[in-house]
């Protein structure tokens, strides 16, 4: 898919080129919507059968770390944003850096959630690797954590996998392949970055905020 | 009451049966017009219009508004009416007349356990009176099983951690088979048996000539004190717990705001999963009994408890 | 004759490159098609055989041919691969690829290489599937229910998830494509109520596709984590929700049997046009009426769970809406057969399968109905009545109309002719061991078979024979083509570039067509423009 390089031969001109990708990756997010939707539907049933369990368990993650997390993906969504504006300015140097630092943004989100996971570890949280609590809740904490990891485990390749198409294009753009005429492909990462932003956006408040909660 | 008409190709051995059955060929009648009727012009028109033939084409439409109309909302609204129809009957079908006869049963791979509240047993066989309505509540010990018997018309999904319910009066005497419909691993083809209809008179005789260690109320009480409930639960108990005295059927208050009736669902989830409602106002402490008590061990505790301080039966089944 | 004409067929897209390396590397749509051409032939033999093994057991009451364990891996293995691997993909990712560029006037689809991967995803997903079989099977149904596929099958549950869950993503790549494709690369005055109703059919089951697979794929994760790690997600001893997986099996699952039947429906409206020679008849409502099935199915998923435990009241709605979905099914039926009034009718072989799968379409839709009023469907669910409900619909219906499609599209495929004759025997052999196969099974279902059942009362064998009889009938009719077509490669005569004197602009280019589809832009007019010359 990667538009906005030659036109392709099935393409008539540019216009219908970065048409047609920019559908696709609409397209493409409507899927991962859904994804995401079975997740925080199943969630949010389990929780509805185990309040007390997921309340006890909620109070196991670090909100501290989550808020940061928050704070670092939300600024890292309008970096991007800066960085699509100054490439359709021409502004290749700005936009490169612009999203080097987007790129430098998620790998410290990857980072704090790997002591978050670490910290888990330590406390004998993870689910089939290293699971040991006891008392009453524990089978209702242990499929919290069950889902916190798929949830979060899931949401992070995605930012895995936004940093790493990020850092290219940053390449990229700095080596001068995109401009003013050619920032298509770009436009869609920074669409696509905006949605991992979104999902978590609801993980937030779901796992870290509602257990807090009265 | 077991009408033989030519069109029954299984006895009809319970009330509902007639009834679902009339609603049955009149879907199928309905069904067989509108099949009929475009086959007819299928094969009409193929005829007719057959490449090189003489009928005429002169008026060829290519579309028309009033015919589409016509011929989605006749069939539609008669369908409808059919919907209508179902909607009643399946209503009654899953409401069981005030004062049935209660029956438990348990499903396990691969065999069908019944418990009448006379605490007599039986395994994939079920004995029931004629002419009197009875209900079954169902559940399993480990995959979703489904009890069927095609006799009375009815089927009902059998799941584990909650009650279903499924009821029928028999009108005709004799053994009708019984099947396992939910697909429930390596032998749910021979998940059956049978129900054994018989006259009033002949099941009282049974029930007695089955009965064993005292009604269901009375195990349940055996259980109660063998598995140490009463120990905390009893009236001399020291551990600070809530006393079952009444609690059937009534609203009790949750720890963590929130209140639930106690049903059959809600006891069960006690002795289970007691971590998942705790009353409000005692410490955690009772523990959990999964493991331990047998699908039919709880429904004689939960009789048991019902017998403490009876009040008007809840419906435990309804929720879902 | 052959020797000579070949050289017709050089400039063709098969002509470039004959090497296995440039077929497993080529983006051409035309050759991708071909590739699933042969995976789907693969897997619906695949099932067939596990068919076969199912009919002959269930020839004996007792199951005397298998035992129970493989009886329950067979029809597990069947529904499987039959689903996912053969009908699922069948008419969009074959005739669908081949044909949509083509039908609209491009060059390709919007994103061959995503194309390419998407077949790569689907035999992926198929080597799991088969590893599975390999390594011993699987036995949880296709449905794969909780808690018997979490906690107690001890078969390869997490191989056939994986497969399927990989062959979703094929489903879920070729979607985005198709939907991207009509809307961006129609030709010039390719308008949207230009589209044949065949690029209808793919854009609406495009749309169903990449809004339900993602859903089947969360869900299976579901399980695999909670059959992994042990913990209750669906698990009620646990404290889970055994119906949870139930709703969203079949929130993925019915749309998926609308994947399965729309293509068949844009299919069947290309053959009846061609052979009757007449625009179809009311045509914005076939294009409405398959927007109205995408969008309706979605929420009637609840008919597959009335004596699941589900409330009187969610069933009593779910059964109002499977009603309602019946509706543009309704709409489509009866314009084919309006179609025919005053037409110029022939009978080719494609002609004959189409006015088989509108027959057993039908059949099969209303039984459905039936099965939709809960009242009925207590005594009927998980019995034969439903298994017999589902072949109509979608061997009857959904494979009929592909075997047609590729009856009808061969010439423009492969530019040869197949012998007619054997193929309208074919056709009506399929017709008749079709019904008699799936016809004693509604019967059967009526008077209480239960399905998955490897060995049954005595009482219910007379039928069954009869369906088995009917099944070995059936099975030549789908070997029968299968001799005949490979036969045309070599031995028939040239198709010439629109044989049937069709309208669509695929019978503009040559047969085969060139790689770039098109050497001079097709003539774009209304559809169906039968009334107008052949340009
Ligand atoms: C191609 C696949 C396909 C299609 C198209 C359909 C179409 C329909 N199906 Fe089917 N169905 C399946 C595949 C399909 N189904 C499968 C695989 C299962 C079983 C899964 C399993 O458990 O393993 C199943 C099971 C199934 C059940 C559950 C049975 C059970 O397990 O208890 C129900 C219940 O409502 C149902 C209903 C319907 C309805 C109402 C339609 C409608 O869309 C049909 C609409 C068509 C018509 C009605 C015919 C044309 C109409 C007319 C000529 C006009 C007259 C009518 C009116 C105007 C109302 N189906
Ligand atoms: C597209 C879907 C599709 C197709 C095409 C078919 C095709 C057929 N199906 Fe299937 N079927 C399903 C989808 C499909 N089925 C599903 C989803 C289920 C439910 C599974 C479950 O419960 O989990 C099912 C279940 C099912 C059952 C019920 C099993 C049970 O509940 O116990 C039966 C029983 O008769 C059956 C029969 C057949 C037959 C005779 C055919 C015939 O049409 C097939 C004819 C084709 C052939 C016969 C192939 C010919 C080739 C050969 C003969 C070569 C053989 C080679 C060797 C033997 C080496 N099917
Ligand atoms: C160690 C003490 C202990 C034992 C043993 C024990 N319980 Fe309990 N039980 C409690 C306490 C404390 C509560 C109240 C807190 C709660 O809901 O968990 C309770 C609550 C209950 C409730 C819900 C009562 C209500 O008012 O809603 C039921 C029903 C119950 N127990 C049944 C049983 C049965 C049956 C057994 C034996 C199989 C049993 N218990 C054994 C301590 C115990
Ligand atoms: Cu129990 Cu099937
Ligand atoms: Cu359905």
């Amino acid at each position: 898919m990667s538009a906005c390089s030659a036109i392709e031969q099935q393409y008539d001109d540019a216009v219908q080129q970065r048409e047609a990708a920019t559908l696709g990756m609409w397209v493409f997010l409507a899927t991962e919507i859904l994804f995401f939707g079975v997740l925080f539907a199943s969630y949010t049933i389990c929780r509805v059968l185990h309040p007390t369990g997921f309340a006890i368990a909620s109070r196991h993650t670090d909100m501290l770390l989550g808020t940061i997390e928050t704070a670092v993906l939300l600024i890292s969504s309008s970096l991007i944003a800066l960085a699509v504006r100054a490439i359709k300015l021409d502004q290749r140097r700005v936009a490169s850096l612009l999203m080097t630092g987007t790129a430098a943004l998620g790998v410290a989100f990857l980072v704090m959630h790997g002591f978050e996971y670490l910290r888990e570890y330590r406390e004998h949280l993870i689910p089939g690797l290293d699971f040991m609590q006891s008392g009453p809740y524990a089978p209702s904490v242990e499929l919290f954590f069950c889902l916190y990891y798929f949830i979060t485990g899931f949401h992070s390749l995605h930012v895995l996998i936004g940093v790493s198409v990020i850092l290219v294009l940053a390449a990229r753009v700095a080596r001068g392949s995109f401009g003013a005429q050619r920032y298509t492909t770009l436009e869609l990462t920074a669409l696509y970055w905006h949605l991992v932003d979104i999902v978590w956006i609801f993980v937030y408040p779901l796992i870290y905020l509602i257990g807090r909660s009265g | 009451m077991s009408t033989q008409h030519f069109l029954v190709l299984i006895p009809q051995a319970s009330s509902l049966a007639p009834r679902i059955d009339a609603l049955f060929w009149v879907m199928i009648g309905l069904c067989s017009l509108v099949a009929a009727g475009v086959f007819v012009a299928i094969v009409f028109y193929c005829v007719r219009y057959r490449r090189g033939s003489s009928a005429s084409r002169e008026g060829w439409q290519q579309q028309s508004l009033g015919l589409e109309l016509t011929w989605t909302l006749v069939p539609f609204a008669l369908f409808i009416g059919v919907f209508v129809w179902s909607l009643f009957l399946f209503v009654d079908a899953r409401t069981p007349p005030p004062g049935a006869q209660t029956l438990y049963v348990v499903a396990k791979q691969w065999m069908w356990t019944i418990q009448h509240p006379g605490g007599q047993r039986e395994i994939n066989t079920l004995h029931v009176p004629v002419n009197t309505p009875i209900r079954l509540s169902m559940t399993s010990q480990d995959a979703i099983h489904s009890f069927y018997v095609p006799a009375f018309r009815v089927k009902q999904d059998v799941l584990p951690g909650r009650y279903t319910q499924l009821w029928f009066t028999a009108t005709s005497l004799g053994r009708f088979p019984l099947f396992c419909a939910e697909y429930c691993g390596l032998d749910h083809a021979r998940m059956g048996g049978a129900v054994v209809v018989m006259r009033a008179d002949d099941y009282s005789r049974w029930l007695t000539g089955a009965a064993e260690q005292g009604t269901l109320a009375q195990q349940g009480a055996a259980l109660f004190r063998g598995r140490g409930c009463d120990g905390c639960h009893g009236d001399n108990a020291v551990v600070h717990a809530p006393s079952l005295q009444g609690l059937y059927g009534h609203s009790v208050a949750l720890a963590g705001g929130g209140s639930a009736i106690a049903d059959d669902r809600y006891l069960r989830d006690s002795m289970l999963l007691p971590h998942t409602q705790r009353v409000a106002g005692f410490a955690p402490i009772m523990p959990s009994f999964a493991g331990q008590l047998s699908e039919e061990d709880l429904i004689a505790l939960i009789a048991y408890i019902k017998s403490l301080g009876a009040t008007p039966a809840v419906d435990d089944d309804e929720r879902h | 004759m052959n020797a000579i004409d070949s050289s017709a067929l050089d400039g063709s897209f098969l002509a470039r490159g004959h090497s296995l390396r440039a077929w497993l590397t080529t983006l051409d749509h035309k050759r991708i098609a071909i590739l699933y051409a042969a995976g789907i032939t693969f897997f619906f033999f695949l099932g067939g055989a596990a068919a076969t093994l199912i009919r002959l057991n269930l020839v004996t009451p007792d199951g005397a041919l298998m035992s129970a364990e493989s009886y329950n891996k067979t029809f597990t293995f069947h529904g499987v691969i039959m689903v996912w691997f053969f009908l699922i993909p069948s008419i969009p990712t074959t005739l669908g690829n081949f044909l949509l560029p083509l039908m609209i006037g491009a060059r390709d689809v919007a994103f061959p290489r995503l194309n390419l991967t998407s077949w790569y995803l689907y035999i992926g997903g198929g080597l799991f599937t088969i590893a599975a079989l390999l390594a011993g099977g699987v036995d949880t149904g296709w449905t794969f229910y909780t808690p018997f596929s979490t906690m107690f099958s001890n078969s390869n549950v997490f191989l056939v998830v994986a497969g399927v869950f990989i062959t979703g993503f094929s489903s879920i790549l070729t979607g985005v494509n198709f939907i991207v494709t009509t809307h961006a690369l129609r030709t010039a005055g390719m308008t949207w109520f230009r589209l044949p109703l065949f690029v209808w059919a793919i854009y609406a089951t495009s749309l169903v596709m990449v809004l339900a697979t993602p859903v089947l794929a969360m869900t299976l994760a579901l399980i695999a984590l909670e059959r992994g790690l042990g913990v209750g997600i669906f698990d009620p001893a646990l404290g889970g929700d055994p119906l949870l997986f139930q709703h969203l099996f079949w929130f993925y699952s019915h749309p998926a049997v609308y994947i399965m039947i729309l293509p068949a429906m844009g299919v069947v409206s290309e053959i009846i046009a061609c052979f009757v020679r007449r625009r179809v008849f009311g045509y914005r409502f076939m294009t409405y009426s398959m927007l109205a099935i995408a969008v309706i199915g979605f929420l009637v998923w609840g008919h597959h769970m009335f004596v699941a435990g589900m409330s009187t009241y969610a069933s009593l709605v779910f059964s109002m809406l499977s009603f309602v979905v019946a509706v543009p099914s309704a709409i489509k039926v009866f314009n084919w057969t309006t179609t025919l009034r005053k037409g110029q009718i022939s009978f080719e072989a494609p002609m004959l399968y189409a006015l088989g799968f509108v027959g057993l379409f039908l059949l099969g839709g209303l039984t459905g109905l039936i099965l939709a009023a809960p009242a009925l469907d207590v005594p009927l669910t998980d019995t034969y009545f439903v298994v017999a409900h589902f072949h109509y619909v979608m061997v009857g219906g959904s494979v009929m109309a592909y075997l047609g499609g590729i009856h009808y599209w061969w010439p423009k495929i492969t530019g040869r002719l197949y012998s007619e004759a054997w193929a309208r025997f074919a056709a009506i052999l399929m017709f008749f061991g079709f019904n008699l196969t799936f016809f004693p099974q509604y019967i059967l279902g009526y008077e209480g078979m239960p399905r998955r059942y490897h060995s049954y009362l005595p009482q219910f064998q007379a039928l069954n024979v009869l369906s088995s009889a009917g099944a070995s009938i059936l099975a030549l009719g789908y070997i029968l083509p299968v001799v005949y077509l490979l036969w045309s490669l070599w031995r028939g005569d040239l198709a010439g570039n629109n044989p049937w004197h069709a309208r669509g602009l695929e019978w503009q280019t040559s047969s085969p067509p060139p790689s770039e589809n098109f050497l001079r832009p097709p003539q774009v007019r209304e559809a169906y423009a039968y009334d107008q010359p052949e340009p």
